[in-house]
């Protein structure tokens, strides 16, 4: 069942990465350098920082809103954690011997960190989602050589990408076909799954061979040739710059602070 | 242009695991004919299609496309003329969208970008799927997948079209369109089919092959209306010729 | 265990980052000369049918928890230590966007830990040097467990050592040891079964498969030992000398969480052995240039610190605002939303 539902996820961030919005029509390459510009700067905050991580969460939320993302969708798959940032960060309270005192309560200084992991992990991780959700995984893939990864690498990822869903399906038939005749036996056992993995690797192999010679009937000598051609437009430039001044600001003043000093000097 | 000529002549070949796959097929198609190639399973059908685009080459005897004989040297060569359609469009489209695997043949030709694009506009619009050149295979129905595969071989202009079992996985209406589509193909059509119908409607010749050898080579109306002879070769009446 | 952004400082990050980006960038040029044209879909294909094996769920005999393929060493043993590096780095590489699983940043650290330690070390160190020229199961088993755990080792004590480094958490050094590498041990002995058990599996049904695979391996396949372990003493002390820097400028480091944990009381049924462990770590540690403890004033003083010393008249100023910003920022989204649906409608 678990392996139906990441079929699904998957295909779904795939569909949405062919959508046509404004956010989706920026070039890849200003999106992948945003966004590691961004991961940068949260993951840059101290170990106590909360408040200027906020003012962060403007960025996926915009991304989001312009992209026509599905909000519920996002939401979920952040909640659905990857348990090592949180497995990891439980310990703060527990370990941290600093203790903070807030008007009565005084509780260890670890909860605060902890709290700042926990945003940390949900503004870096909507980041990557929103980038994968709003760039077709090939464009992401030309930008990446674009800006200087290998191109076999490149040519690796892209054939990847492209029979992900093939051997996915042909891996869930195979699976089902188990579930269907384990009646009781809740789980696959470890000498079948090894089995199974084993006869998918023949049938790749034999798939490999096909499309070798597919690839022989149409010319090819060694060299995947292409014909993208992506201009970078103003458009995306202005995108790239004023994102990243935002992001410094964001990073070096805390706009919270800022602004929370100034109701409070104006209720004063 | 009036060389497109695919004959071979006593071609023998052999797997490396042993088998004997043909023991002696000769045959010869010329300019504009369309040919269907029929037998059971195993008969030796899709090893001389992959004889053809010189993928195999014969153990013995030889194989002529247009003016070259076909060697190791003159492979490259022959694969221009000669477009592969294989069964699985899974197999053929290998890129990341429709219009990096169409390109792909006419840039491997050597042709400039512009050039290139040129030929993947007219490609689709032949096939009916102008419009999908950013999509990725995996989000075409099977039916478009097929039609892209052939756009991914006319693009590079062969002379002769061979096919291996091309409507194997389409809905009715798909294969209806697949057969209406080649039936406008002036190109020399060969076609390796159990789909007996389609070899009716398509080719106008029929070569019958058992055991890696031709057992029979005529007009398809002769062939696929001789009961016994298609019995013979684990084949049945096409299904417009059985009475119901 | 995959690493994830959170815990990542951007100097560790960005470290592991380039040193994955590096061994990439070697295997690639290395493959580049040598490869098959063949092998280009091969590994295509086969970095998919890793990606889809691995989401084939199985239970461990004996613990009764679920485990899956990791990959790195079948790849290794099928394609060679350069291929296979490419194409488990590649899936992590897809993994990292389509699951979104740790980060992007952390990918780095992942390609590191779980891509480098099985391909070039315990591969080349281990799986050929035991397997020899032999083909009995006995000995691909013995060969395939010993290089899995190992490399699972390796791989599960960088994660402690890129968490720590990174000082965003508090675990001591030997508790978080205590938990990664036992786990890893297991993970390491199933990985080692799978893997013998695939290769197995292949040999007796299509040995002229595996044979045909191995061969597509570029000639040049044999790795130069002495290269490797050139290659990571300079990384060592490359890191070492950055890390280092990186420690003494930055008390919220490995130094910190020593520090305090030094100083414990609390966890006294621990004391003996954690002291005893730290004091072995301290020991090594002399060994870097400049590595030294930093005291409480002197962190006081530094703008990072990561001891703020939180007073309560900035933090709630800090609290207000931030709400503030927060429902700014879920007002601007959910307006944009409605606009352009309505864009779209009319």
């Amino acid at each position: 069942m678990k392996f139906d539902k990441e079929y699904f996820n998957i295909g779904r961030l795939d569909l949405l990465s062919y959508q046509d919005t404004p956010v989706h029509r920026l070039d890849p390459r200003a999106k992948v350098i945003t966004t590691l510009i961004f991961i940068l700067a949260v993951v840059s905050f101290p170990k106590y920082e909360i408040a200027a991580l906020i003012p962060f969460f403007l960025f996926p939320v915009l991304l989001i809103s312009f992209g026509d993302l599905p909000v519920g969708f996002l939401i979920k798959k952040i909640l659905i954690v990857s348990p090592f940032a949180v497995l990891t960060g439980m310990f703060n309270p527990l370990f941290d011997e600093n203790s903070i005192s807030f008007f009565t309560l005084t509780f260890s200084a670890g909860w605060i960190s902890f709290a700042s992991i926990l945003l940390k992990y949900t503004l870096t991780i909507s980041a990557a989602l929103v980038l994968i959700a709003t760039t077709s995984f090939p464009g992401m893939c030309h930008a990446l050589r674009k800006l200087g990864l290998p191109s076999l690498f490149v040519s690796q990822l892209l054939f990847l990408y492209r029979y992900l869903f093939v051997l996915m399906e042909e891996t869930m038939k195979i699976v089902r076909a188990h579930d269907m005749r384990s009646f009781g036996k809740q789980r696959m056992q470890s000498h079948t799954a090894a089995r199974i993995i084993g006869s998918l690797f023949l049938r790749t192999v034999e798939r490999a061979e096909r499309i070798y010679s597919a690839m022989l009937s149409r010319g090819f000598q060694g060299d995947v040739l292409s014909l993208r051609q992506e201009r970078i437009h103003s458009t995306d430039i202005l995108f790239a710059i004023s994102t990243i001044i935002v992001i410094g600001l964001f990073r070096w003043h805390s706009l919270p602070v800022m602004l929370g000093t100034l109701i409070q000097g104006a209720m004063l | 242009m009036s060389h497109h000529i695919v004959e071979f002549k006593d071609v023998h070949f052999r797997y490396p695991d042993g088998t004997d796959a043909l023991q002696g097929v000769s045959f010869r198609i010329t300019h504009g004919e369309a040919v269907g190639i029929v037998g059971a399973n195993g008969s030796g059908k899709s090893t001389i299609l992959m004889h053809m685009n010189g993928y195999l080459m014969p153990s013995k005897g030889s194989i002529i496309i247009g003016d070259l004989e076909l060697t190791r040297h003159t492979r490259q060569e022959v694969r221009r003329k000669v477009g592969l359609v294989f069964q699985n469009p899974d197999d053929q489209l290998f890129m990341p969208t429709v219009l990096d695997d169409v390109a792909f043949g006419p840039l491997n030709l050597g042709m400039s970008p512009e050039a290139a694009r040129q030929r993947v506009h007219e490609a689709l619009k032949t096939v009916n799927c102008l419009g999908f050149e950013h999509k990725p295979a995996h989000h075409l129905s099977g039916g478009q997948k097929s039609a892209v595969a052939i756009a991914s071989v006319l693009a590079m202009e062969p002379d002769i079209l061979v096919m291996d079992e091309p409507a194997a996985n389409l809905d009715p209406r798909s294969r209806r369109a697949l057969i209406n589509m080649l039936k406008t193909f002036t190109h020399s059509k060969i076609i390796a089919s159990h789909d007996l119908d389609l070899i009716l409607d398509v080719c106008n010749r029929c070569i019958v092959i058992r055991n890696g050898i031709v057992v029979a080579d005529g007009l398809s109306k002769t062939i696929l209306s001789n009961e016994t002879l298609l019995e013979e070769n684990n084949l049945e009446l096409p299904l417009s010729l059985q009475r119901r | 265990m995959h690493m994830a952004d959170a815990l990542l400082s951007p100097a560790v990050g960005a470290t592991f980052a380039a040193g994955s980006l590096a061994a990439i960038a070697y295997a690639s040029k290395k493959l580049k000369s040598t490869i098959d044209d063949k092998t280009i879909p091969l590994m295509g294909v086969l970095g998919a049918f890793i990606f889809a094996a691995q989401m084939i769920n199985f239970t461990i005999p004996g613990t009764g928890s679920s485990g899956h393929l990791g990959g790195g060493m079948i790849l290794a043993i099928l394609l060679g230590p350069y291929a296979g590096f490419l194409v488990l780095a590649s899936v992590l590489t897809v993994q990292a966007f389509f699951f979104a699983d740790g980060g992007l940043l952390a990918l780095g650290c992942n390609i590191w830990n779980l891509g480098v330690y099985p391909c070039f070390l315990a591969f080349p160190l281990l799986y050929k040097p035991l397997l020899g020229n032999s083909t009995s199961h006995k000995k691909i088993l013995i060969a395939s467990l010993i290089s899995a755990i190992v490399g699972l080792q390796l791989g599960a004590f960088s994660v402690v050592l890129q968490t720590l480094l990174s000082g965003r958490t508090d675990l001591p050094f030997n508790t978080f040891l205590m938990l990664m590498q036992p786990i890893h041990l297991v993970i390491g002995i199933v990985e080692g079964f799978i893997t013998a058990g695939v290769i197995s599996y292949v040999r007796n049904v299509r040995p002229e498969l595996l044979e045909q695979v191995m061969q597509t391996r570029p000639l040049d396949a044999k790795i130069s030992i002495k290269k490797i372990l050139i290659a990571f003493f300079v990384l060592s002390l490359v890191t070492g000398g950055a890390l280092s820097w990186f420690a003494s400028t930055h008390p919220d480091g490995l130094e910190w969480s020593l520090a305090k944990v030094t100083g414990k009381e609390e966890l006294s049924g621990q004391h003996g052995e954690i002291s005893g462990g730290l004091k072995k770590i301290q020991d090594t540690s002399a060994l870097f240039p400049d590595y030294t403890f930093k005291s409480n004033s002197e962190t006081k003083e530094s703008g990072d610190a990561s001891w703020p010393g939180i007073e309560p008249g900035t933090s709630v100023a800090g609290i207000i605002g931030a709400l503030l910003v927060l429902g700014f920022v879920f007002l601007a989204g959910i307006s944009i939303k409605a606009i352009r649906k309505k864009q779209s409608q009319s």
